[in-house]
């Protein structure tokens, strides 16, 4: 065997201190584990868990079977069959994305519950004490189920679609000419092989159910996350908390177990080339209707409504009380924050794959999956396991100063927003390497060895052929992580530097003040800037038709 | 000038807090939402020249500044409630005001023994009841569990801090036996499983969900000033309940003078300046709050409500008894 190139050296070292990185907020939790805990686990076993674990399970189930069932159906319709509508419906489907999940909650709450915009409605036409009884139930298990479901599904419409897009023509070819009708096609042919996609999403969006606090809590589910989050602040116990967070990391490791072995057996692989597309059924009459509603109620659900009624505020609002010049401040702080963030991630991710691809060993496989860990971490999990490594690095620094006799520059990462961006970073790396490992796993290694064999070196390879072939794959990355990065709150929160407000953050606080209708303005700027990356990311994993 | 160093420029420009330069200043760490507590920062940098640097949060600060330990820039943590007061006076990041003015001016009930904090001002757990379906005029909190209310109580869950709060206030009171028979019966009188805010209980009382809502004076008047939202408020009155022999709980905002506090002479000046007449008057005015100082005028709204005779348990026992409230409300299952 060849020495390793000193390229492919770098490589493992960035990546083994990636690992590092994402690992460090584990390990202070892990630290802070060790305290004993006793009498609140005799307690939370007694009375909180068994309710905890149940609820969660249940959450979990019903927005993966929903998102799971939403996501294939929208995006087999729209991949495969012509209906009225279609070219529009391809474009607002994954827009829920843009909508955060507790945003969605403030809204629904606000339309759906008594005094709201409904029973208004409903009281036109009954007596109001009448109406209140027609009003579903928001704050309940099935209504976190649905709310949740409304914007999480584009998670698994995207993964699908990219399948079904791309997949294999030659297939379902031979199984139409076998004469297998569209539903044999879609159950025999098309799922199978989208299994592995499917399972990504759907751990996705149960990965996200699991990270909220905000709206579960609002809707009283007493999820896991929120026992978390109690234990903590009521008991007082933060080694108890922390114990507690290692269980949900459980849970965690579960979703992604189950997601692993949906892939395994499913070896389809898919082709390199461009892809034939095949043609799509078109669907007229009654058929068309239906299909176009079951496309349309999704994104009106997940994403019309809601940012409908922000437009609506926001406008009244603006109209009456002026816009608060501090918004514009506040957007610029978010947009920096996470765009720097992006740009990290998606240079760390790239590294970690990297590493796997050029040296297939255990190190760089553990270092990859240890790098993908912090999307299973609750965000305000994930700050708190942060501030002790963040502050150590902070501490040095001071006394490295005062050690040469200059002042203390005080705390560098928590005074400039670093822990913020490592915040980010670390809890959406999970984002990029994925995506980048599936873009590789399409270019053949052929490609490299050619390059290679013409005397290119790895740099060059990955510069010239590996790059370009993974546009795709960098810029979905780079749209998802700045997506989510616009939209988290809890870390935020916790590690923002003095005198910084987020958009997020400006809209907790109306919230919390019980007016969260003052931070409409901010919401819909929140859901507006998402837009555009999320339709730029529809485009690219459109194929050209 | 180097592009990197441009971009590392305008970063800094962005992040760098406006007031870093200023010759004085003083850092606040709050659980009070900024915007509410702006106007007040505004005011006192207008009278002493202090520039106020603020960060919010919702939970975790004390651990942030603990973390933070002796480079911390933390001076001042304002809080909503004695619970977080108490989180920071254990995680031992507190260290004594030692100020004659706060102890004169603060009745002693509301301040540390030992002078490791003080309150600010104040909010009452109050009843909002509908207008229409009760008659009943003064209601105890020991009422609360009374089957005559079955079905008819609406209330936000029993782990947020503010009722964790007015549940420990029960157990200091009647020992935590009577306290669980009293969370069973609260219980069993929901008109549903607790959830949403103080405000969607003032909602669904308005709409004849419940019949009686407990939450904080401040939602109410916030309610009806809104002009959306004023038949909300319209429908419901405020009742302000009281323990049996004793008073109305309130919940207590208040300050912990940091540890290491870096402009510790300026915190101090601001915590002082915080139980002023100027600054009483902004915290009753604008934010609907019962001033923790004598000769205050009362908001109109608030003064509305009728005459408020906080209950006269040391707040102290209140933040000792929370962790047993909390336990109570998980053994009752009562958001369950």
């Amino acid at each position: 065997m060849r020495p390793s190139p000193p390229s492919d050296q770098t490589v493992l070292v960035l990546a083994l201190l990636t690992a590092l990185l994402v690992a460090a907020p584990v390990v202070s939790l892990m630290l802070i584990a060790l305290q004993p805990a006793p009498e609140v686990w005799s307690h939370l076993i007694a009375y909180v868990l068994p309710r905890a674990v149940s609820d969660t399970a249940l959450l979990i189930a019903g927005v993966g079977t929903l998102t799971l069932l939403i996501g294939t159906a929208t995006a087999w319709l729209v991949s495969s069959h012509d209906f009225p509508g279609r070219s529009a419906l391809i474009w607002l489907l994954p827009l829920p994305l843009s909508v955060p999940t507790y945003l969605s909650a403030y809204v629904y709450v606000d339309l759906f519950e008594p005094l709201g915009l409904v029973h208004r409605a409903l009281s036109l036409v009954m007596p109001a004490a009448q109406a209140v009884q027609w009003l579903p139930p928001m704050r309940s298990l099935p209504g976190a189920m649905l709310l949740l479901a409304a914007v999480l599904y584009p998670y698994v419409y995207l993964s699908a679609r990219a399948v079904f897009q791309a997949q294999g023509t030659d297939a379902i070819e031979a199984a139409r000419t076998l004469g297998a009708g569209r539903f044999t096609i879609l159950r025999r042919v098309v799922l199978p092989m989208a299994r592995p996609a499917l399972a990504v999403g759907v751990a996705l969006a149960a990965l996200e159910t699991l990270n909220d606090i905000g709206a579960s809590e609002y809707l009283g589910v007493r999820t896991l996350t929120v026992s978390v989050f109690n234990t903590w602040l009521n008991r007082g116990s933060l080694a108890g908390a922390a114990q507690l967070s290692l269980v949900l990391l459980g849970f965690a490791a579960l979703l992604i177990a189950i997601e692993r072995i949906g892939r395994r057996n499913a070896s389809v692989e898919l082709s390199a080339e461009s892809p034939r597309l095949r043609s799509r059924t078109r669907l007229r009459g009654l058929k068309g209707g239906l299909a176009t509603m079951a496309c349309l109620l999704p994104p009106l659900f997940g994403f019309v409504l809601p940012a409908a009624y922000l437009l609506g505020e926001s406008l009244r609002r603006s109209l009456s009380i002026g816009i608060d010049p501090a918004l514009w401040r506040d957007t610029l702080h978010t947009v920096a924050l996470a765009a720097l963030a992006t740009l990290i991630a998606l240079g760390l991710g790239l590294i970690v794959v990297l590493a796997t691809r050029w040296r297939e060993a255990r190190t760089t496989r553990a270092a990859m999956a240890v790098a993908q860990l912090g999307y299973t971490l609750p965000g305000l999990v994930l700050a708190l396991g942060l501030l002790t490594p963040v502050l150590v690095i902070d501490g040095t620094v001071a006394n490295i100063f005062r050690s040469f006799g200059y002042p203390s520059p005080g705390l560098i990462l928590m005074s400039t927003g670093g822990a913020v961006v490592a915040a980010y970073v670390i809890r959406f790396l999970a984002v990029p390497t994925g995506l980048l490992k599936a873009g590789f796993d399409r270019i053949p290694r052929d490609y490299d060895d050619s390059a290679r064999a013409a005397g290119a070196g790895r740099l060059v390879t990955l510069w010239k052929i590996d790059l370009p072939l993974l546009r795709p794959a960098l810029v979905g990355a780079a749209i998802l992580v700045f997506v989510d990065c616009l939209k988290e709150l809890p870390a935020t929160l916790l590690l923002r530097p003095l005198n910084v407000e987020t958009l997020s953050t400006s809209i907790y606080q109306y919230a919390s003040r019980g007016s969260f209708e003052d931070g409409a303005l901010a919401a819909l700027i929140i859901v507006a800037a998402s837009i555009p990356p999320v339709i730029w990311l529809t485009r690219f994993s459109d194929l050209p038709e | 000038m180097s592009r990197f160093r441009a971009a590392a420029l305008a970063l800094a420009a962005v992040f760098v807090p406006f007031a870093a330069g200023a010759a004085e200043q003083v850092n606040v760490y709050t659980y009070r939402e900024t915007k509410l507590v702006q106007p007040l920062f505004d005011a006192f940098t207008k009278d002493t020249g202090i520039a106020v640097n603020v960060i919010s949060a919702s939970s975790g600060l004390e651990q942030r500044i603990k973390a933070e330990g002796a480079d911390s820039p933390a001076d001042v943590l304002l809080t909503v409630d004695i619970g977080r007061i108490d989180d920071a006076v254990a995680a031992g990041i507190s260290q004594p005001i030692n100020s004659p003015v706060i102890d004169e001016i603060v009745p002693a009930q509301f301040r540390d023994p030992n002078g490791q904090w003080a309150g600010i001002s104040m909010r009452a757990r109050v009843i909002y009841a509908s207008k229409d379906r009760v008659k009943q005029e003064a209601i105890t909190y020991e009422e609360l569990a009374d089957p005559k209310w079955k079905g008819k109580i609406c209330i936000r869950s029993g782990q947020h801090i503010y009722n964790n709060a007015l549940f420990a206030a029960y157990v200091a009171k009647h020992g935590e036996a009577k306290a669980e028979e009293w969370l069973r019966g609260l219980k069993a009188n929901l008109a549903q499983k607790p959830s949403g805010g103080d405000r969607e209980t003032a909602r669904d009382v308005a709409a004849g969900k419940c019949d009686l809502g407990i939450g904080n004076t401040y939602y109410w008047a916030l309610m009806l000033n809104d002009p959306d939202k004023k038949a909300w408020a319209d429908a419901t009155r405020v009742v302000l309940p009281t323990f049996e022999g004793g008073g109305t709980h309130v919940n207590l905002s208040g300050v912990v003078l940091a540890k290491h506090a870096p402009n510790k002479a300026n915190a101090v000046k601001l915590i002082e300046w915080l139980a002023g007449e100027k600054a009483q008057q902004i915290y009753a005015d604008a934010n609907y709050e019962y001033p923790i100082r004598a000769g205050v005028p009362l908001n109109p709204i608030i003064a509305g409500y009728g005459k408020l005779k906080p209950d006269p348990l040391p707040i102290a026992k209140i933040a000792a008894n929370r962790k047993a409230a909390s336990t109570l409300v998980d053994k009752v299952g009562f958001d369950n």
